[in-house]
């Protein structure tokens, strides 16, 4: 008489396990050899990376020729039109801006396994989902969004996502632009409670070379918001028949950085050259008064 | 079903005594032939992040966002380069709390089996990494102090470089005198990835933590950009300059 259903599902089970494990063994990989990412992370808002402190800020951007023609030409006032006023930042926005992270996970009932992170949003970013099931990345003449599309891998205990599909918009708020074209690679460096996202941003159109950025988080047991507010419009006066901008040459605002903080108007307007540290050469030194 | 729980527990037991993941050190192998990732080469600041603070000496005034207490805002406030000059003190801004954070190029090397060797190009300061664990000895916290202070440094899983710097001269964070004590620490994660693209690029990021609780309200944390170089050809080495 062979062994009863119950019998045959237990030793199903065991042998299951026992399997996984072989397999861990010989492969030399483990469940454990990923991080836990899924939390609430706060912002170590150390560095300046939102710049936007002034209009003209392109500091520490590798803007190609276009990218530098659009930026000069764009006018913050854009942000009094009502169709400009939700309109959000892309999905790399989450390493630039000063908030925190929520992520949390989306589990296969069945297998166990991570078939999603999502990194919660705020009023001005959308939630960024990073598929972890293997899917392909959608046709490029798919729907274009905020947030973009998302996969990852694990190298390690190093998490490696890709993101494509985000709507054109920018680099930084102050007007650098980002193309339909742009794409992300982000790496998540876990040590101990500390989280750091290495950011790489490609875009063929308005960067002359990968813009490589990071931000640190640490971890909370101060639970962060999963969405921020809702964005609402209001009508905030008339902007005129056309859309505020500046004409090329004309920007007002070109020179702030150079008065205020002695900084040239090359490495203000983002000239490649100057995030290197042979420029610093070709800088007139700064009278060191208040 | 008895023999596969036999077979399986046997694997099991051959793997527990297989050697170690990379990153797992042991007593017998040397850091470098232990190393999970290669940091060696030439390494230049990607400088995208705090421009106007490490390209150009930040005007007297100029500190934000560093946690700084009312006392460190004080001693920053009485800045003066040409006093710190005079008194020899020119490298205070290249101390290993703020090396890092500099515009400037390094160099990685091995100086022996158990020693890593930074070199800066921009003050031209050493930084020597320890990984006492593998020599067998403590870190010490003894002897003269100096910018660079003293550099313990250990694999961490499964592909990272931890070093801890204690021992330290005081110094800035950043040029403009933003202050950190003789007790601040210094803790750093070394990680390395590919830039995309596929011409080979690979960038080092630099995580680092500087605990000083007499001039930071909190840790202050920073993470830094490295882009890999072929070879030292824009190597420049450059005295320290105080102002």
């Amino acid at each position: 008489m062979g062994p009863n259903p119950v019998q045959r599902k237990m030793s199903c089970n065991i042998a299951t396990i026992f399997g996984a494990a072989l397999l861990c063994q010989l492969t030399g990989q483990s469940a454990s050899a990923q991080m836990e990412l899924t939390g609430s992370w706060t912002p170590r808002n150390h560095e300046v990376l939102t710049g936007d402190g002034l209009p003209v800020d392109f500091t520490g951007i590798p803007l190609s020729d276009e990218g530098r023609i659009r930026a000069l030409s764009y006018s913050e006032s854009q942000l009094e039109m009502v169709e400009h006023q939700c309109q959000g930042w892309p999905a790399f926005y989450l390493v630039q801006g000063p908030f925190g992270l929520k992520i949390w996970s989306e589990t296969d009932p069945l297998k166990g396994n991570v078939i999603s992170y999502t990194i919660g949003g705020w009023e001005d970013r959308a939630p960024l989902t990073i598929w972890m099931d293997g899917r392909p990345h959608p046709s490029q003449y798919a729907l274009h969004t905020r947030s973009g599309f998302t996969t990852g891998t694990w190298e390690g205990d190093t998490l490696v996502t890709y993101t494509t599909h985000m709507k054109a918009g920018f680099l930084r708020k102050t007007g650098a632009p980002s193309s339909d074209e742009a794409t992300t690679t982000m790496r998540f460096y876990r040590h101990g409670d500390i989280l750091t996202i290495l950011e790489i941003i490609e875009d063929p159109i308005y960067l002359a070379e990968p813009w490589i950025l990071s931000r640190s988080f640490q971890q909370s047991t101060t639970p962060q918001p999963p969405i921020g507010p809702p964005c609402v419009t209001a009508y905030e006066g008339n902007v005129g028949p056309t859309a505020p901008h500046y004409l090329p040459e004309k920007n007002p605002f070109v020179d702030e950085m150079t008065k205020k903080y002695g900084v040239p108007r090359d490495a203000a307007i983002g000239k490649p050259e100057t995030l290197y540290p042979e420029y610093r050469k070709k800088i007139p030194p700064v009278a060191p008064v208040r | 079903m008895r023999a596969f729980f036999i077979a399986a527990l046997g694997a099991l037991s051959l793997g527990a005594a297989q050697p170690p993941l990379a990153g797992q050190e042991r007593a017998t192998a040397t850091a470098k032939a232990s190393a999970p990732i290669d940091i060696t080469g030439y390494w230049v600041a990607f400088v995208t992040e705090d421009w106007r603070f490490r390209m150009i000496t930040p005007r007297k005034g100029d500190y934000q966002p560093v946690p700084m207490t009312p006392e460190a805002r004080k001693i920053a406030d009485a800045w003066d380069p040409a006093a710190d000059e005079a008194a020899g003190n020119q490298c205070k801004a290249y101390g290993a709390a703020a090396i890092m954070r500099l515009a400037a190029r390094f160099h990685i090397t091995w100086q022996d089996d158990n020693t890593l060797r930074v070199d800066s190009d921009a003050g031209m300061q050493t930084r020597l990494f320890h990984f006492n664990a593998l020599l067998g000895t403590a870190p010490s916290s003894q002897g003269e102090r100096t910018w660079q202070g003293y550099s313990s440094a250990q694999w961490d899983k499964p592909a990272s470089l931890k070093v801890t710097t204690t021992n330290l001269r005081s110094g800035y964070l950043r040029k403009n005198g933003v202050p950190y004590s003789e007790n601040a620490g210094v803790t750093e994660y070394f990680d390395v990835g590919p830039i995309p693209g596929g011409d080979g690029g690979q960038v080092l990021l630099v995580t680092a933590i500087v605990d000083d609780p007499k001039f930071l309200r909190q840790p202050f944390t920073t993470s830094s950009q490295f882009k890999k170089e072929s070879d030292g050809s824009k190597w420049d080495p450059t005295p320290c300059n105080a102002k």
